[in-house]
């Protein structure tokens, strides 16, 4: 908390049940302005619940979510979506009955700018460029491959004009060339200065990207810091990777 | 508002318009009563698909608020001897703040359990109306003749009946292309496809939905409204029909539903084909004498299970998928 001036996000001893399931435990992270911050753990961490909680679509039952010093715990998703967070889902969400350019221009008309139709079919444009569906924009969104429905995702999210954007597992499924084609999109979005929290599994990806990486098993943040910090951290590689094979890539990766 | 000017929203202006000049201009009463139950039934599919095809939401029960904006209407011109134009505005108003607040609980529920409770709606309304005595209870209001008297007699009322339904439907036509095209109509679709994901795009479901089905309230309100009036005589089984419902919601798919021009072109081929099939002369086959007056039920029963088996877009989802060029111009 010693950056309060340039966070961007604060997340304060958050905690969420599902019945008997504690899914998160007291979670706290701050995450700055300008950052890209990876958040991973194994399976059923908690990882997409976090991100849940922060964008509104569950209220936690303790903790508060601060996002540019306003208390936005509890708040439904659409009302964070209006403040300038943006996500994506790990499992797609395509609106499958309305063309490409349609589901983008949603993003655009009820994102931040809460753009007119029009205003917001010129930037569902640009965004498609930048992320490479223009040829598609016709199409069906039903109709697109599961690349193309994660460039989807990614497109409806960056055409609110997010301050900050929540990347749930983006590179899932997509095979290496689509995967450096993402990275390369995700580095462009950094540079035009938005916020990114990604959770992803790919270790490569996660180490050279972030800023700051966080660690969450079981619920509960076990590590957090850079990439070089956690790479070597006993914690992290013994609790959370287990499998000294793994480990060694996880290394490799973040050279 | 570009989109008013739209050549698309014209061109359907004009053609249903212009069809339904002709019997103002020939003076045909017959053709007239014709084209007065296919404007009404384009005017209760065009509005049902706002918040069917639009949004999603099966409304089984639409037909409730072409009953509470006949009963509001009867009642005010019956008891407060209110001119018609006014009554009616009244009735669709008070509809739509009946739509309001039925449509906050309920339009919680999806799918399947919103579709039952609407029935569920309908159902409920008719009892209570049956038993309500103000409203004239299972006998229902009707008026004196001389209540026409207002309107030039009961010859002229009901030519006028007939303007304000030619209003009313072209009116309903526009409200639904502006709705189609608007950013307001783009929220409603994507409510449609994803709500979860709508919601996280910025979109206020709850919010939306509730709107919307007050609109879609509106119009069969006005309708009942009229069509009560020229009735002169208004009761719970006639204003509460379920079967009518589910007639304009198998218009709305056999036409296509979450298009302009779908409800039209099913609400025009469905009410040809009934009137055709009521007015047959029954034949004798094999001895028995056959009446054709309740077949267009089950001829519309055949055809929604077709519709939803095989071309789920409905006549104008289909040619929008097989000619994507035209998905520009028809909407």
């Amino acid at each position: 908390m010693t950056q309060v001036n340039s966070a961007i996000l604060t997340v304060d001893k958050v905690s969420k049940r599902f019945g008997g399931l504690l899914a998160l435990d007291r979670v706290s992270l701050t995450v700055n302005e300008g950052q890209i911050f990876g958040i991973i753990g194994p399976n059923g961490a908690g990882k997409t619940t976090l991100f849940n909680v922060i964008n509104g679509v569950y209220p936690p039952h303790e903790g508060r979510v601060a996002f540019r010093g306003e208390d936005i715990t509890g708040m439904p998703p659409f009302k964070a979506s209006q403040r300038g967070i943006a996500r994506t889902h790990q499992v797609v969400k395509p609106l499958g009955e309305l063309t490409v350019r349609e589901n983008v221009t949603v993003g655009a008309c009820f994102g931040r700018e809460n753009l007119s139709l029009e205003k917001a079919a010129q930037v569902a444009d640009e965004v498609m460029e930048f992320v490479g569906l223009i040829a598609r924009k016709d199409l069906l969104a039903s109709k697109l491959n599961v690349a193309q429905k994660k460039r989807l995702e990614m497109a409806r999210a960056l055409a609110a004009r997010p301050r900050l954007l929540l990347l749930d597992e983006v590179l899932a499924g997509l095979n290496p060339n689509e995967v450096a084609d993402m990275l390369t999109v995700i580095r462009k979005i950094r540079a035009q200065g938005v916020t990114i929290i990604m959770i992803e599994h790919l270790m490569h990806a996660v180490m050279n990207l972030s800023d700051r990486v966080f660690v969450l098993d079981y619920g509960a943040k076990i590590a957090e810091g850079t990439p070089q910090v956690i790479s070597s951290d006993p914690r992290v590689i013994e609790a959370y990777l287990g499998d000294p094979k793994v480990a060694q890539r996880f290394l490799e990766g973040s050279a | 508002m570009r989109n008013l000017l739209s050549p698309f929203l014209w061109i359907i202006l004009v053609v249903v318009g212009g069809i339904a000049l002709i019997p103002i201009l020939t003076g045909d009463a017959s053709l007239r009563e014709d084209l007065f139950l296919i404007l009404m039934t384009v005017t209760l599919a065009s509005s049902v698909n706002i918040i069917m095809g639009y949004t999603g939401y099966v409304n089984f029960g639409h037909i409730v608020f072409f009953g509470l904006g006949g009963y509001f209407a009867f009642f005010l011109m019956q008891n407060l001897q209110m001119n018609f134009v006014l009554a009616a505005l009244i009735g669709g108003m008070g509809t739509c703040i009946v739509a309001v607040l039925l449509g906050i609980p309920v339009l919680r529920l999806r799918g399947a359990y919103f579709a039952l409770a609407t029935i569920g709606i309908n159902e409920a309304m008719r009892t209570f109306v049956t038993n309500f005595d103000p409203f004239g209870g299972a006998v229902g209001m009707f008026f004196n003749y001389s209540t026409y008297d207002a309107y030039g007699g009961a010859k002229n009322a009901l030519w006028f009946a007939y303007d304000a339904i030619v209003v009313v439907a072209l009116l309903t036509i526009t409200v639904s292309f502006l709705i189609k095209k608007s950013k307001f109509g783009l929220g409603l679709m994507a409510i449609r496809e994803d709500q979860d994901a709508a919601q996280v795009l910025g979109i206020d479901p709850a919010r939306a939905k509730v709107i919307t089905y007050a609109i879609s309230a509106f119009f069969p309100a006005i309708t009942g409204a009229i069509f009560f009036f020229k009735n002169g005589i208004i009761e719970p089984n006639v204003a509460f029909d379920l079967l009518r419902s589910i007639e304009s919601l198998v218009m709305v798919m056999l036409g296509g539903y979450g298009t302009v021009v779908g409800p039209i072109v099913g609400a025009l081929v469905y009410e040809r084909m009934s009137s055709l099939l009521i007015t047959a002369p029954p034949i004798t086959l094999l001895g028995v004498s056959v009446s054709f007056s309740q077949l267009h039920l089950a001829i519309a029963g055949v055809l929604l299970l077709l519709i939803v088996l095989f071309v789920t877009g409905g006549f104008v989802g289909w040619l929008r998928q097989r000619f994507p060029r035209v998905r520009r111009y028809l909407e």
